[in-house]
């Protein structure tokens, strides 16, 4: 192990690097919730349509995404696909991570979506509101609401989840941890300072989390 | 003078499954009127009417609201919902918005209203229900009985021809009763034409200016009160009372 004063050292010196590292990872977990959840309301209301065909859609996408690891998703993106399209490495990560955070994020959604009570449906349409406006001002809100710590959980997860980015060479944390290093024959030092970055990014996003949790819990108080 | 006809429904019949719980339904409701529809749980009151605003589709029969038959697969059932206001069981009112966001957003979103005018509007009907110091409120600080009176401001804020209530005082405290009736009774008076299906027989007595008594998916008796309690045609009707105004 290290010594305490040798890792505040390290941690010091090399403030830049995993500052600029640690915005990568930023991104890249930013870009995978943003586009993670869009991508996980529609197919969460593929899922709820009660049209065969596109529950069907939804099925074989959450199933393909929970049936295979994700950095075979981001390698597919990243060989295969970029290979035709000629993605950016850093779309090919955001994209894989975001394909995959969609999927939970789908499955998280469609519950909360179903855990509303019927009676609130019902209060809309009998007021004369189409399914579609009841859906967006009056189930939509709640289950957003009910999903949000599940929702916190996985915001979490995607953001470690982008470490897998180092693979295709990205320079996020883990990447710049494990390079750094071995350059320097410290592992130790360097992951566990990579490690205070992670807790940092994790707590500033729980304290997020909790602070939509609390405004949106207004109505319960 | 003849009064309007507001609903007329002829040879209605609905199932769920195997389950016949609307038998060949026949019933009018006229402006103005307050028909209690009365019966045991399980006799299809609560399905008839929901089958009047097209919560639950009938299988067949004709539902004719104000004189226009209506085709659920083609008509716009929204414009007939706006017409036909609902309170249920359990109130449902949106617990995310507040006592006057929940009434002015179906006035708003869906008639276009002006925001002002729904605003006035909407603390005008929280006066009639005794409310007008809960606008700010969200749902769960208020009691049973101000949920429902809030649920009745909110259906009456569409400004609806015709009001259905669905048991509206059954998931009340006994306590809380008299307040919501005593708003329907107001509402009554006013000459709403209302169709109320409601345990409380002491309310259909007073107010009701029909009964209709169903039991087993038929309708068994459809008469004035005076008739119902005191000369029921029928000998279950004579067995319901008896076991419900056992005093």
């Amino acid at each position: 192990m290290p010594s305490f004063s040798h890792f505040f050292q390290i941690l010091t010196e090399t403030k830049g690097v995993f500052i600029k590292a640690m915005l990568l990872t930023l991104e890249l977990t930013a870009v995978s919730i943003l586009l993670g959840i869009v991508i996980g309301l529609v197919f969460a209301l593929l899922k709820i349509s009660k049209i065969k065909i596109l529950e069907l859609i939804s099925d074989t996408y959450v199933y393909l995404v929970r049936g295979t690891p994700l950095i075979v998703q981001i390698f597919i993106l990243y060989f295969g696909i970029s290979g035709i399209f000629l993605l950016p490495d850093f779309w090919a990560a955001a994209i894989a991570l975001a394909l995959h955070n969609g999927a939970y994020i789908s499955e998280i959604l469609r519950g909360a979506i179903q855990g509303v009570d019927k009676g609130q449906l019902e209060a809309g349409r009998s007021l004369g509101m189409t399914k579609a406006l009841t859906l967006r001002r009056i189930i939509l809100p709640q289950a957003f609401r009910r999903a949000l710590p599940p929702l916190g959980n996985q915001f979490i997860i995607s953001l470690k989840d982008s470490s897998l980015a180092a693979f295709i060479s990205m320079n996020e944390l883990f990447n710049v941890a494990t390079t750094l290093g071995s350059n320097n024959f410290d592992e130790m030092t360097y992951l566990l300072i990579v490690a205070v970055y992670y807790l940092l990014l994790v707590a500033l996003m729980t304290f997020v989390v909790n602070r939509i949790e609390l405004k949106l819990a207004a109505s319960d108080r | 003078m003849d009064k309007k006809e507001m609903i007329r429904i002829n040879q209605l019949n609905k199932s769920f499954g195997d389950l016949h719980v609307l038998k060949d339904i026949n019933m009018t409701v006229l402006e103005s009127d307050v028909v209690c529809l009365i019966g045991s749980s399980g006799s299809g009151k609560s399905t008839l009417l929901r089958c009047l605003n097209f919560l639950e589709k009938k299988d067949n029969g004709k539902i004719i609201i104000e004189g226009n038959e209506v085709n659920p697969r083609t008509d716009n059932l929204n414009k007939i919902r706006e017409k036909v206001g609902m309170v249920f069981q359990n109130f449902n009112l949106f617990p995310h918005k507040t006592v006057l966001e929940n009434i002015i957003e179906a006035p708003i979103n869906v008639k276009g209203v002006d925001k002002k005018k729904a605003v006035l509007k909407a603390k005008q009907l929280l006066n009639k229900v005794d409310l007008e110091d809960k606008s700010d409120v969200y749902p769960s600080k208020l009691s049973g009985g101000q949920k429902q009176r809030v649920a009745i401001a909110r259906a009456l804020a569409m400004e609806p021809d015709i009001m259905l209530f669905d048991e509206p005082t059954s998931a009340l405290d006994p306590e809380l009763v008299g307040e919501v009736l005593t708003t329907m009774k107001d509402l009554a008076e006013e000459g709403m034409t209302m169709v109320v299906v409601t345990h409380e027989m002491g309310f259909a007595k007073e107010v009701a200016d029909r009964i209709v008594y169903m039991h087993d998916g038929r309708i068994i008796e459809d008469g004035t009160p005076e008739q119902f309690f005191n000369h029921p045609k029928e000998e279950r009707t004579r067995e319901f009372l008896k076991a419900t105004m056992l005093k």
